[in-house]
């Protein structure tokens, strides 16, 4: 049994049709699982029905062997789950040190050191921790975003398309600040819209084909297999 | 020379010191309008009347403790009925939230209809204050009224105008600073106000920090309700306490907030001054102040004044339609909650 699974998931938003149905997804610690697919495959539907944000028709969700499909997204942050959106992911009016401060809002001790693991981990974010994080480029404010949520120590790391619109260099460099999480024996699963790179860094990888599994393996696989190749990489 | 410092004494005396005193009464307006914004994302109508129930309490207070012989020696009596007032006001805040605001922010209402509700709130809050106090003109200020009087000023300093500071005014000014210091500290040192600012930039990422609505809006409404009981009550002491008033100051009130940016308590605090200063200097009368400075024979008939007082909510107005139509961002930068 994996660390964090979702089985058989069936959600979709409110009445409308299933976007995922019969989704498995899991991950362990210390392993990189990207989830791919073309647009409108259910992937980071698929993600937020494991964060709680949208409650399956059937399925259920399990964290280190615990059910917990009945739990509210805030109190599975609580349990160690922390969630990376790919959009206002980071509190743009507050400055770099805020934003961390309050990712670690529900920590009791252990603040200082934490902020410090982080500019260790970001040495970036140590330099511009007073700024005002909406002055900041679009790569620096992901690593803000990925900071944000490493405050919690979390053991599960949810990353909805980490690298959407930055240049390719900021992309291979956020992709070594994750392989460097996943270092920290944190379990990483991550959407992503550049296949191929995310294949290259990720342990497993998992294709979702209208919101079911179409195809499951190791980065290395996924990527020479030829029908993957044909249908979402390109050749 | 003497000409000259006679010419800045009048000026003092008849706009500065008063448009300070009611700038610091509209800037404690504007940051609780502007903290409402910023939190619980509604234009809330019902401000000046939400100032006017808790100056309500301290004026009801304030005649009880005269009756029982409680003095606050050379202060406003009404001073000490402050924290008391200010408790009424929060549970009154608190109550209306939970049994009004909180049915439709659950619902995830649209920020207009929320306007709607507390034009609805504003209308009740109104009739209950009549209903307790009644509509009639009150003044409740004790202790001793100057601090320095005209006459005492000339004889100082040998001037032919002289200069008057009214307690009222001084204790406003500085309880304003007071209470705009802590309330900046607050948000921006504690980790309860650094949460609040979070929830106000990104309500969604705050949910997922493990940050509690709940205790989010109550201590937004708790700090609102602090700022409205004292600029109401400061208020009241300076001129008198009829709530009429109270409803007609939120044009100004409205406008400072705007003006500072809306959600910018900093922008908010400096917008009370703004709108004040243009009220004042845009009605004042110049005449007294020209004829110091201007030989005999220019010396004015008439008395200089720009606009009648009559017209100072116009000032508010235009100065609050100017800023939506130039600069809707308003006039000061810096970050909004």
């Amino acid at each position: 049994m994996a660390f964090f699974e979702g089985i058989k998931m069936t959600a979709g938003y409110g009445d409308g049709p299933d976007i995922i149905s019969s989704c498995n997804i899991n991950v362990n610690r210390g392993e990189i699982v990207a989830i791919l697919g073309p647009n409108g495959a259910g992937k980071s539907t698929a993600m937020k029905a494991m964060l709680g944000l949208i409650t399956l028709k059937s399925g259920s969700v399990c964290l280190d062997g615990e059910d917990i499909s009945k739990t509210s997204p805030q109190d599975r942050v609580k349990k160690g789950i922390s969630f990376v959106p790919q959009t206002r992911n980071v509190f743009a009016e507050l400055t770099v040190r805020e934003n961390l401060e309050i990712g670690g809002f529900l920590r009791e001790d252990g603040l200082e050191e934490m902020i410090k693991n982080i500019y260790e981990l970001f040495p970036l974010l140590n330099e511009k921790q007073s700024q005002i994080v909406g002055q900041l480029s679009g790569g620096q404010r992901q690593q803000v975003a990925l900071g944000r949520a490493l405050m919690s120590e979390p053991s599960v790391l949810m990353l909805d398309e980490p690298t959407a619109g930055v240049s390719p260099i900021v992309m291979d460099e956020l992709f070594e600040h994750i392989i460097k999480v996943k270092k920290t024996n944190v379990a990483i699963i991550m959407v992503e819209q550049n296949a191929k790179q995310a294949l290259n860094i990720s342990d497993r990888g998992y294709v979702l084909v209208t919101g079911k599994n179409k195809f499951e393996g190791s980065g290395n696989q996924l990527l020479t297999d030829p029908e993957v190749r044909r249908s979402f990489l390109g050749g | 020379m003497m000409d000259i410092l006679n010419a800045l004494t009048v000026l003092i005396n008849f706009t500065v010191i008063p448009a300070l005193t009611y700038g610091s009464q509209l800037a404690l307006g504007a940051i609780f309008v502007t903290l409402i914004y910023a939190v619980l994302r509604f234009a809330n109508f019902a401000t000046g009347d939400m100032m006017s129930f808790g100056t309500m309490f301290a004026v009801l207070l304030t005649y009880y403790f005269q009756t029982i012989g409680i003095n606050f020696g050379f202060l406003p009596t009404a001073l000490l009925t402050i924290p008391f007032a200010i408790i009424a006001m929060i549970i009154y805040m608190l109550l209306i939230d939970k049994f009004v605001f909180s049915y439709y922010r659950i619902k995830k209402s649209p920020p207009v209809q929320f306007a709607m509700v507390s034009v609805g709130v504003m209308f009740v809050t109104q009739a209950i204050i009549r209903i307790i106090i009644g509509p009639s003109d009150r003044r409740f200020i004790d202790g001793e009224k100057f601090i320095l009087k005209a006459n005492e000023f000339k004889e100082i300093t040998g001037l032919n105008e002289g200069i008057t500071l009214k307690s009222s005014q001084a204790i406003t000014v500085i309880l304003t600073l007071i209470i705009v210091s802590i309330m900046f500290w607050f948000l921006n040192k504690t980790k309860t106000g650094k949460s609040m600012r979070a929830y106000s930039d990104n309500e969604d990422l705050a949910l997922l920090s493990g940050i509690d609505p709940k205790k989010v809006v109550m201590i937004t409404w708790i700090i609102a309700g602090i700022l409205a009981t004292i600029g109401g009550v400061l208020y009241g002491l300076d001129k008198s306490y009829r709530p009429f008033v109270y409803f007609n100051n939120m044009l100004p009130i409205f406008a400072a907030a705007i003006v500072g940016g809306i959600g910018n308590p900093f922008g908010a605090f400096l917008g009370g001054y703004v709108i004040a200063f243009a009220e004042i200097f845009l009605t004042y009368a110049y005449k007294r102040f020209m004829s110091y400075l201007l030989p005999e024979s220019l010396e004015p008939d008439s008395l200089l004044q720009l606009l009648s007082t009559d017209y100072k909510f116009a000032i508010s107005f235009s100065i609050l339609v100017i800023v939506l139509l130039v600069r809707p961002s308003g006039i000061f930068k810096g970050k909004t909650l």
